[in-house]
């Protein structure tokens, strides 16, 4: 019985594919960096530049692609770069640093453009713009795994010594440096914590979608908890709930009828959103019976 | 000579200027705040307080002068002044409990994890208690009004035991009620607590029963004594650079432009809109 369940749930040879045991370590992974960086990112207000990166890995990953190395370097390459222009050109203060964000965004897509039609035109690699773009979860080089694990230590690393200066500049920047917190270097370390995050995303859901693992997770878990360490819990499990599940909707939906295969991308992002949705479902819920029980409370201390 | 008259006093502004991008923001700004003392900073909007506050929390340098801190120069960390900002917009998403946000005011400067210990949450404890937060302790800091923010804030800034409060507007955006308590609230700490408190208003009407000391600021001049010795039609006279006169009305203060004369004979008009 169970293991008809079993069969069921899981297609036959799920767990014994190497792709998939790639795509579940590696996934996984990711999910759980995403999820701790995007409780930042959200809290901050910085989902703008969260978004921006993920755009402009759409350069790294085609001049990877047109240089013939592995697209995680491209990933990487664009992400410290764009980081550190955008905090050249003044992330230091709000109005200026969504400025900042949409020029050098402007810039990086341009390039994005052309190198995808030199992929395309020139190097007659026509599967570039699809994996670049959506990602390709299956088609991850073994080989890299190990790169990727050392990237997600090392932001999850940063993310821990940074734990207590980053809420705190978050509630006020100006009370934090007055208190001796180094803010602007707090602040640019984030943004290549959030760069690196990314790119690591861009490498599982593909360079569009990544934003959705960043910020959808974390969105998500906002709703749930007031907690900040909580918070950052929870956003790693949905972000994992998502990309495993998403694996495995991938490799289920080739056996079912039309026998195309969903994009593991588009299974991931579908996850993450229908929980996000729960969860505001659910917040809204609560609101509405808070709202009654306070009308009720203040009733009474009339 | 009362002990505390001994003691250096807690900051001191010496003859500071401020420039900023081409204008002059301050200009020769005296003025010392005693330990222990309820002083305000009072001025209208653009005269130069919050600029007074930056310099002395160490955000600005000063073009001219020095800032004495416990009467030595500015050191350029200093933990001895505890702040609470102008207007600080929480986000109702930010997943901090009132609890946490004090917390901040402890060790939020300090890199890596927190560690919880039962005497870090009992000194959080201890100043909610002291400035009535204890009710609204566990929820979310975004979700609560104004005048509760502002006591969390406040419990922020004191958890450090500063010597020096420093608060800007406190009092803006605060309906009459909270206004009154959280004045109540700033005596009662400064006494309990024996934390000088410097605080910038606008009006300075709600802080007359309780301020030691005046500091008046207008356009980038300050002076600075007793309500009695500095709120008088020519000590503003002069800081202003044109006539004005002060009216006491009811136990309220009120600072009008122009000389006797002028306001005698418009008198309804102007006293209705200050």
């Amino acid at each position: 019985m169970t293991g008809l369940v079993a069969n069921v749930v899981f297609e036959p040879g799920f767990f014994a594919n190497g792709p998939v045991q790639v795509a579940l370590l590696a996934g996984g992974v990711v999910a759980v960096t995403s999820g701790v960086v995007g409780v930042f990112t959200v809290v901050r207000g910085q989902s703008f530049a969260g978004h921006a990166f993920s755009d402009m890995d759409t350069t790294g990953g085609s001049g990877a692609f047109l240089l013939g190395i592995g697209t995680l370097w491209g990933f990487l390459a664009v992400a410290v770069a764009a980081a550190t222009a955008m905090e050249l050109l003044g992330v230091e203060r709000r109005r200026g640093r969504d400025v900042a964000t949409g020029v050098v965004l402007g810039a990086a897509l341009g390039l994005a453009a052309l190198f995808l039609y030199w992929d395309t035109a020139v190097a007659s690699t026509s599967g570039a713009t699809t994996t670049v773009l959506f990602g390709s979860l299956f088609t991850i080089d073994g080989s890299t795994v190990p790169a990727i694990l050392a990237f997600s230590v090392a932001v999850l690393a940063v993310a821990a010594v940074l734990y207590r200066p980053l809420l705190f500049t978050s509630v006020s920047a100006d009370t934090a440096r007055a208190r001796g917190v180094p803010v602007r270097m707090v602040g640019a370390a984030f943004l290549v914590m959030m760069a690196l995050a990314v790119a690591l995303s861009a490498i599982t859901v593909g360079a569009v979608l990544s934003t959705a693992l960043l910020i959808g997770p974390a969105a998500t878990a906002l709703r749930l908890t007031k907690r900040p360490g909580t918070a950052m819990l929870a956003a790693a499990s949905i972000g994992l709930l998502g990309v495993w599940s998403g694996i495995l909707v991938a490799y289920d939906s080739s056996a079912w009828p039309g026998h195309h295969g969903w994009p593991v991308s588009f299974s991931v992002v579908a996850v993450i959103f229908v929980l996000y949705l729960a969860a505001e479902l659910q917040s809204w819920a609560r609101a509405g019976r808070a709202q009654a029980g306070h009308g009720r409370a203040a009733t009474r201390s009339r | 000579m009362s002990p505390e008259s001994a003691l250096p006093d807690v900051v001191t502004l010496d003859r500071i200027g401020v420039w900023l991008s081409g204008r002059q923001i301050l200009h020769d700004v005296n003025f010392s705040v005693r330990p222990g003392e309820f002083a305000g900073l009072i001025g209208s909007n653009g005269a130069g307080k919050t600029t007074i506050l930056r310099v002395i929390l160490g955000l600005l340098q000063p073009t001219d002068g020095q800032v004495l801190i416990n009467g030595t120069p500015r050191p350029r960390r200093n933990r001895s002044i505890g702040y609470v900002p102008q207007k600080v917009l929480i986000d109702p998403d930010l997943p901090l409990r009132a609890r946490d946000v004090v917390g901040l005011g402890l060790d939020g400067h300090r890199f890596g994890l927190p560690t919880p210990s039962a005497s870090r949450r009992q000194r959080v404890n201890e100043m909610l208690e002291a400035v009535g937060a204890m009710s609204f302790a566990d929820s979310r800091v975004g979700s609560l009004s104004g005048g509760e923010q502002q006591r969390v804030l406040i419990a922020q800034a004191l958890i450090g035991q500063p010597e020096l409060l420093l608060l800007d507007e406190p009092l803006a955006n605060l309906d009459i009620a909270s206004e009154h308590e959280i004045v109540d609230l700033l005596r009662r700490i400064s006494t309990e607590h024996h934390v000088a408190v410097l605080l910038s208003a606008h009006d300075m009407n709600p802080l007359l029963p309780v301020m030691d000391w005046v500091v008046y600021v207008a356009a980038g001049r300050a002076a600075s004594g007793t309500v009695d010795e500095v709120v008088r039609s020519e000590v503003l006279g002069g800081l202003y650079g044109h006539p004005i006169t002060v009216l006491r009305v009811e136990g309220r203060i009120l600072v009008v432009a122009g000389s006797d004369a002028e306001i005698i004979t418009s008198a309804p008009a102007t006293l209705e809109r200050t």
